[in-house]
């Protein structure tokens, strides 16, 4: 099959040596096979030609042919979202993975579609959502204690238990007069429960979701966090369960802005693309999107890859300041870095930098649009980086000056609790709120289509997130974690979440070398 | 009273209620032999799409409802739910009610022998909540009180 050039040609980023017009001439000559992903079965005796799917099909891949009374597919279109077999009100509709077409060849099979790709294009590949390399996860070789006999287990029905988190810079000690507390605590984020909703912009999201993790994080008690695209003013209301980010490019960043957050976080490094600034491909820059990013409509928002006024701790520091200046030292500054390398000694100076919170983001957190190379191949995994941020901050006694927010692959409540008992204060999580939401993980966010009407500006795919469902959803799938936690904590005999925060002791390692256990800071499973 | 309240915000154009309009109407109330075994009834209700509007249509059973008072022989009557429906027995498909309608809602079912039959929403008597209700994916279409 043909590949649909004209769709294709908005996802990649051209080499600037291609000029407009020669673009578009190079686009139009090409003739090219490229495999089909995905192959749409159609039950032609269950098929009623409603036609249900082909309206809902928001990538071409399906249509209705009048003169044989078919519904046909497109199959190199489809990208296996899945809104047609939910939709079919006969299930007639199974989409399947096609079956590699070439020769079977370990080290080549997985490549030469990238390859073909960017020789006819002649750009890289911007993708979508986290990593999807098989890269180890070090959460599912970490297993939890349990009490038994020595130490009573707690029923979390029949007794209290408490998951209420705060936020920011802890003194190193207390005073205490007569009078009541007297040392001056620095400002704090009350959380219901250790889970917030990750930076996720209003423009990579549609409104309607936003409206939906803005209801969700006002009725659990929690944040939601606006990304760096702006603040619409609609979602004023969720004053009081927002945190407003602050990224390099600057976006919708104004005194309401600032006023309206209950913290500001700064967006030094993202997980998905460490090192690179936010993407937001023009055609999701809508109107109302322009509005509220303050550029022009159509135009891509490329951020740049750092601050520009932050190359160093010390400039750092004089953002950090610069904000809490502008919001009268009243709200928790946060940063957000991406897992590096070197992230333990990069934690420990923005801790010093005057940070409240330190974000570290892990390689599988996803995105709205990344070049291919860069999400697949760079950062580190969460479950690592964190253990030797917790680690390094308390070794240098500056653990209680930052509370550690882990975000970047938190899948489930297993994963809230092993990233707390690694050392974490709370976590984001993203794209779990998405999969709450409807986002089957097809990966197409970048190209602004979304069939689910998730990560898309086309104000009629957008409907397709009713905000009254979504946020019932997500208030749920928040419920059904944080009583899982408390289950989890009940058999470890721990009745607050305070107590498992940073107790590696709860934690056992299972097929992990010795240099994985030293890093990750915990025993091997029977020792 | 309660009656569909359509929301347009919520709507995604997959015409659900009007396939299980269909089916609720047909004689063997199963999907496949209602589309493909049977004579197909007509959906009462019918999606009208601009982008990015688009909104599922059916009878509001008007309180003042002029398809009543155009019919000339009282077959558009209002049921002892309070709901406008029509006598199949009596209409002798004049057409005078969808002249009249103000929505556009009431369809000719021409496939009687002898005349037409006027057809609308009657709110499914044999359900506690209308098929098309129950159908829509998206909650664009809800039964409340009036």
């Amino acid at each position: 099959m043909i590949i649909d050039k004209n769709a294709t040609i908005l996802y990649y980023l051209l080499p600037k040596f291609f000029k407009e017009a020669e673009k578009v001439e190079w686009m139009k000559n090409l003739k090219e096979y490229v495999p089909p992903s995905f192959v749409v079965e159609r039950d032609d005796y269950r098929c009623i030609r409603c036609k249900a799917c082909v309206e809902q099909c928001s990538f071409g891949a399906t249509f209705y042919d009048e003169d044989e009374d078919k519904v046909w597919n497109w199959n190199a279109k489809c990208v296996g979202c899945n809104r047609c077999a939910a939709i079919c009100p006969t299930e007639a509709i199974t989409v399947k993975r096609a079956d590699p077409t070439y020769r079977y060849n370990h080290n080549w099979n997985t490549h030469i579609d990238g390859l073909k790709k960017r020789a006819i294009f002649g750009g890289t590949p911007v993708v979508s959502m986290g990593n999807d390399k098989p890269y180890p996860i070090y959460w599912d070789h970490m297993l939890l204690n349990a009490s038994q006999v020595t130490n009573p287990s707690i029923d979390p029905l029949r007794e209290p238990m408490e998951l209420k988190t705060f936020l920011g810079r802890k003194p190193a000690k207390v005073e205490v007069s007569d009078s009541g507390l007297k040392t001056r605590l620095a400002p704090q984020l009350e959380l219901e429960i250790p889970i917030m909703f990750a930076a996720m912009s209003y423009g990579a999201l549609s409104y309607n979701v936003i409206e939906s993790l803005g209801r969700a994080a006002q009725y659990m008690g929690t944040y939601y966090n606006s990304g760096e695209g702006g603040l619409n003013k609609d979602h004023y209301k969720f004053k009081g369960n927002i945190i407003v980010q602050v990224a390099s490019g600057r976006f919708g960043v104004h005194k309401d802005y600032l006023d309206v957050g209950s913290a500001i976080e700064i967006k030094i490094g993202q997980g998905a693309k460490p090192g690179i600034g936010g993407h937001l491909p023009g055609e999701k820059v809508s109107e109302t999107i322009s509005e509220t990013r303050m550029m022009p409509k159509g135009s891509d928002a490329l951020s740049p890859a750092p601050h520009h006024d932050v190359y160093s701790i010390e400039d750092l520091r004089q953002l950090i300041y610069a904000l809490k200046e502008a919001t009268e030292y009243k709200k928790p500054v946060a940063v957000k870095i991406a897992a590096v390398h070197n992230v333990a000694a990069i934690a420990s100076g923005v801790a010093r930098a005057g940070a409240d919170i330190v974000v570290i983001d892990g390689f599988k957190g996803g995105t709205g649009a990344s070049p291919q190379v860069i999400r697949d191949n760079i950062g580190l995994p969460l479950e690592v980086a964190l253990a030797v941020v917790d680690e390094r901050l308390r070794s240098e006694g500056i653990r209680q000056d930052v509370s550690i927010v882990a975000s970047g692959g938190i899948r489930n409540s297993m994963d809230v609790v092993k990233a707390i008992a690694l050392g974490a204060d709370a976590v984001y999580i993203g794209t779990a709120a998405l999969i709450a939401i409807g986002c089957t993980m097809c990966q197409q966010c970048h190209t602004g289509k979304c069939a689910w009407g998730i990560s898309t500006q086309d104000p009629h795919l957008s409907k397709r997130v009713n905000p009254d469902i979504a946020s019932k959803r997500l208030i749920n799938l928040l419920e059904v974690w944080a009583l899982e936690i408390k289950e989890t904590m009940g058999a470890m005999g721990i009745n607050s979440i305070e107590s498992l925060r940073g107790n590696r002791l709860n934690l056992r390692g299972v097929g992990l070398n010795e240099k994985e256990l030293e890093i990750l800071g915990i025993l091997p499973a029977g020792e | 009273m309660k009656v569909v309240k359509i929301k347009e915000d919520n709507c995604v154009y997959c015409h659900l209620c009007e396939v299980a309009c269909i089916v609720e109407h047909s004689q063997s109330k199963d999907i496949i032999k209602a589309f493909k075994r049977e004579e197909r009834p007509i959906a009462r209700c019918s999606v009208e799409f601009n982008y990015p509007v688009s909104l599922s249509v059916m009878c509001r059973h008007c309180d003042d409802a002029p398809c009543m008072e155009a019919c000339q022989n009282g077959s558009m009557h209002r049921d002892e739910r309070g709901y406008v429906v029509v006598n199949p027995d009596t209409c002798v498909g004049c057409w005078m009610c969808i002249m009249a309608c103000p929505y556009g809602v009431i369809k000719r079912d021409t496939r009687r022998e002898i005349w037409g039959l006027s057809t609308k929403c009657d709110l499914c008597p044999d359900r506690e909540i209308p098929a098309c209700v129950e159908a829509c994916p998206n909650e664009a279409l809800t039964f409340e009180e009036l």
